[in-house]
Order: structure tokens, then sequence, then C-alpha cells
């Protein structure tokens, strides 16, 4: 087991009182004394700020010219990366071979360069994966000088705008560059919990202070691991690595909004990603399995691993939940499973032993508010 | 009042142990967001899992302390789970009638807990 990772604010997250735990190799706080409910409730309320600093962010400048950055970059997803104007962001997927996700991501174009968030654990195999493929036509520079904070909820705005006004006039999914007291940050209008809110990439000398700034501020509170969780869970969004894999496929993760026109059959770029055949033919004619929510009944969690079946007794395994908890804000337990697809009604998640009932039901499970 | 090194506190009412969970250990658990119950009138042994409690964070159990029978439940826990958290010493989750009240003296007091706990 190697070394723990401390990163930049790891002093303020001790005097806050999170609790440090291990993360994708990084120490991270999962909670702060508030806990994990009032954290979650709070960010819904009002504003939370996350440190997600152990993300991977890479920077894709051209080698030539940005048309065949754009294009190389497209040929590892499903995703229209020349569709994305300057000053935009887009959720993305690298994919492999056999049709499986290899992590999902964010990027973003700014003008001359991609601007790219990969996920923690993800983040060594991804850069690889970039340098392996975009070698004749892009630099790939991992950032590694800058935190990534991330405010959320219905107050982020009013309370980012006090630093930098201009954010107000963001909508979501736009990104910017605003230069001022803290350096230069790299902002977009987005985040993984369902709400309103912003990311912020601060250079690592100024995060400190940036993030001292927001937490002073009445709205403004420290949110930990463990409510972004639940935060993203209630908002139908995925976990890499426990929601998709590299044995689930972007179809039958249910995320074919994130694979625009112009990538699928009969788009202007058809196919050309990894995976494509499979990804197509499933896009054609549907998946045996596929991922839904569900709502236990009753206040027990259906945890990850939580064995789904299509019966009360006896009857067979139709599948497993990957992602569950307790959803502050639905005030119930809330999960994600594989199922097969066009499953509907009732089916049954065995907890210690016994078998309770939970609703097929429609994500997300908590109304998302983005600014758009 | 005794403790348990599974973090549970003892209190003797007439001639029955009321059970309960720490202070420290609520805050280890973090939000309770569902408490599984015994069922009354069962007898229970040493160490058997009498309660599941779920936070936030993950699934644990309450021991049963010592022999005996389960003789009521605090059925409150069940809409309100939440009481764990906001009052743990003041919130009882069994009751148990045990033969022999004198094996709780082999049980901490609270200074020797608080030593556990550091």
């Amino acid at each position: 087991m190697s070394e723990l990772i401390r990163l930049g604010l790891h002093d303020l997250h001790v005097e806050l009182g999170g609790k440090m735990v291990p993360f994708a190799g990084y120490e991270m706080p999962v909670q702060y004394p508030m806990g994990v409910m009032k954290e979650h409730l709070h960010t819904r309320a009002s504003a939370g700020l996350f440190d997600v600093s152990h993300m991977g962010q890479v920077i894709l400048t051209p080698k030539a010219d940005m048309a065949a950055l754009v294009a190389g970059f497209e040929s590892l997803m499903p995703v229209d990366v020349a569709g994305v104007a300057e000053g935009r962001q887009r959720y993305g997927l690298f994919t492999d071979e056999a049709g499986g996700i290899l992590d999902d991501l964010m990027f973003a174009n700014r003008g001359d360069h991609l601007f790219v968030v990969v996920n923690a654990a993800c983040k060594a195999a991804d850069i690889a994966h970039m340098q392996a493929h975009l070698a004749d036509v892009a630099e790939v520079l991992p950032v590694t000088d800058r935190a990534l904070l991330a405010l959320q909820g219905p107050l982020a705005e009013t309370a980012l705008a006090r630093l930098v006004p201009a954010v107000a006039a963001m909508k979501f999914m736009d990104v910017g560059v605003f230069d001022g007291a803290y350096g230069e940050l790299w902002i977009s209008r987005s985040g993984y919990t369902g709400e309103d809110g912003f990311e912020i990439s601060v250079p690592e000398a100024q995060a400190d202070a940036f993030a001292r700034a927001l937490l002073v501020m009445d709205e403004v509170a420290p949110i930990g691991l463990g409510a972004r969780d639940s935060l993203r869970l209630e908002a139908g969004l995925c976990l890499y690595g426990h929601d998709i894999d590299t044995t689930t496929s972007p179809v039958e993760a249910g995320l074919t909004w994130a694979i625009q026109k112009a990538r699928k059959a009969g788009g202007a770029r058809e196919g050309g990603f990894p995976g494509a055949a499979r990804i197509l033919g499933e896009l054609a004619s549907g998946t045996a399995r596929q991922r839904l929510g569900l709502r236990p009944e009753g206040r027990a969690p259906m945890r990850e691993g939580t064995p789904v079946f299509d019966a009360a007794e006896g009857g067979r395994q139709i599948g497993v939940v990957t992602s569950g908890g307790f959803g502050p804000s639905v005030e119930a337990p809330v999960a994600m499973a594989y199922l097969p697809a066009g499953t509907t009604g009732t089916v049954w998640g065995e907890v210690r032993g016994k078998r309770h009932p939970a609703t097929v039901s429609p994500m997300p499970f908590h109304p998302t508010s983005y600014k758009r | 009042m005794k403790y348990t090194e599974e973090h549970e506190w003892l209190r003797v009412e007439g001639d029955v142990v009321v059970v309960g969970i720490t202070a420290h250990a609520a805050e280890q658990l973090g939000d309770v967001v569902f408490v599984e119950l015994p069922e009354p009138e069962t007898q229970v042994a040493q160490g058997d899992e009498v309660c599941v409690i779920e936070s936030v964070k993950a699934a644990s159990d309450i021991l049963a302390p010592l022999n005996g029978e389960i003789v009521a439940v605090n059925e409150k826990l069940e809409k309100n789970p939440g009481l764990v958290n906001e009052d743990p010493m003041g919130t009882w989750f069994f009751k148990m009638k045990i033969d022999d009240l004198s094996v709780l003296d082999d049980f901490m007091d609270e200074d020797a807990y608080n030593e556990l706990i550091g």
C-alpha cells in the first residue's frame, strides 16, 4: 500500500474538523462536524463547498491545429466534441474496444486548447490513454499546481458572485477564465450534485485563501465526500467504478443522452470511436440489461452489492445494486441497479438474508435545478 | 451506568437491563436512518446480533450484552431513528431481563470506558 497523498487544503480540512479518510489514494474529508445528513441538506438549501482536488485536471494543447486535436479527442469517445463551442463544457466518456467505459469526464473548449477533468482513480490511466492515442495531435499536460473546488447549491451563485461578479451571467456548462485577487480562476457552471453550482480550478498558492473567503459567507459550509455521494445518487448520476466501468456500456448505463446525434448511425461523424460496433448496435436494438432506479420500501437502505430478485420468495436473481443509500432530501432510501431491460413495478432486494420490496423508479430521485 | 467494549451502555431498571449505544458510538456511526429492532419476548445469548443500525455510511449491529430475554423494544426508533444522534445516552434500544444482575459488575464503569475511547 503506497502512501496516501495529502492535497493543498489538507490543513484547512483538519482545522474545520473534517474527518480525513483514504479515497482513491488521497487523504480526503468524508465529513465535517455537521455530519453527512445536514451537509447534504445544506447543499440543497444553500451552498456547499467541496474540495475535489484529487480529480485529474488535464490540458490538451494542439501540436498543429485545434481541428486535429478535436478530431483526435473525439476518436476516443462516442461524444460530439467538434460541436462544443468555445467557452462551453460537455460530459464525455472514454470507451474501450469492447464498448465498456474506461472513465467518465468533463471537457471544455477553451478556444486554443481543451481542458479535461477526470476521476481521481482513473487519472493515471486516462493520461496514459490520451498520451498513447493523441501523441500526433496534442500535448497532454497534467495540471498539478491547482486545486479544484466545487460550490454547489441554490445560493452558490450569490456566494461566488461576491468574489467573481461575472459568474452570475454564466449558464449551465459555460466555462470561463477570471483573473483577480485569487489568481487566474478557471470556472465552469457545473457540478455533480444535481444542483446549480460551479467548479473552480484555483492556483494552489491561492486555494486556501479562496476557500476561506467562501467559507466565511453565511451561505457556505464545507461538505465532505459522504454528502457528495448521497447528492449525486439522488441526482441519478453514475459513480465510476460502481455504476459504470469496463463491464458496462454507455447504453446499458442509460448514458445515451451523452451520445449526440453526430456520432450515432446516420450522423455527420457516425461511429469512429472505440467500441462503436457494440454501442451503435445497442442504440439500434437495445440491451439485455440497463441501469435502473430503485426506491426500497421502508427506511432500510439497499447498498452496493445487494442482490435483486424477481420474487419475494424463490424466483431468480435478476441483478445487483451498484449504488445505494439513504437519500436525505428524498427522506427515503434510493438505489441504482442493473436489471433486465424493461423491468417495471416491484422487485426484491435481499438485505441481511431477508427480501424487501423496492419499486423501479425513474431517475433523478430528486429534481435537478441546473441554470440553463 | 455500565459500558461494554462494543460501545453499549447498560442501565439497571428494577430487574431489567436497559441497553443503548454511547455518544461515542453514535458519533462514529453518523446520522442513523434506520433501526431494526428485535422481537420482544425472545431469548438471546450474549454476542447475538439483536439490532441493526443503518447510518448514512454503513450498517452495524448491536450485540446482546448478556444472556437473557428481550422484554421491550423502543418502537420510537422505527419512526424516528435520528433520536440516536440527538440524545444517544437517553435513547434506549431494548430492555433485557436477566437472571443474575451481579454479572453487570464485570462491565466497565464510566471512567474505564472513557479510557477505552481515549
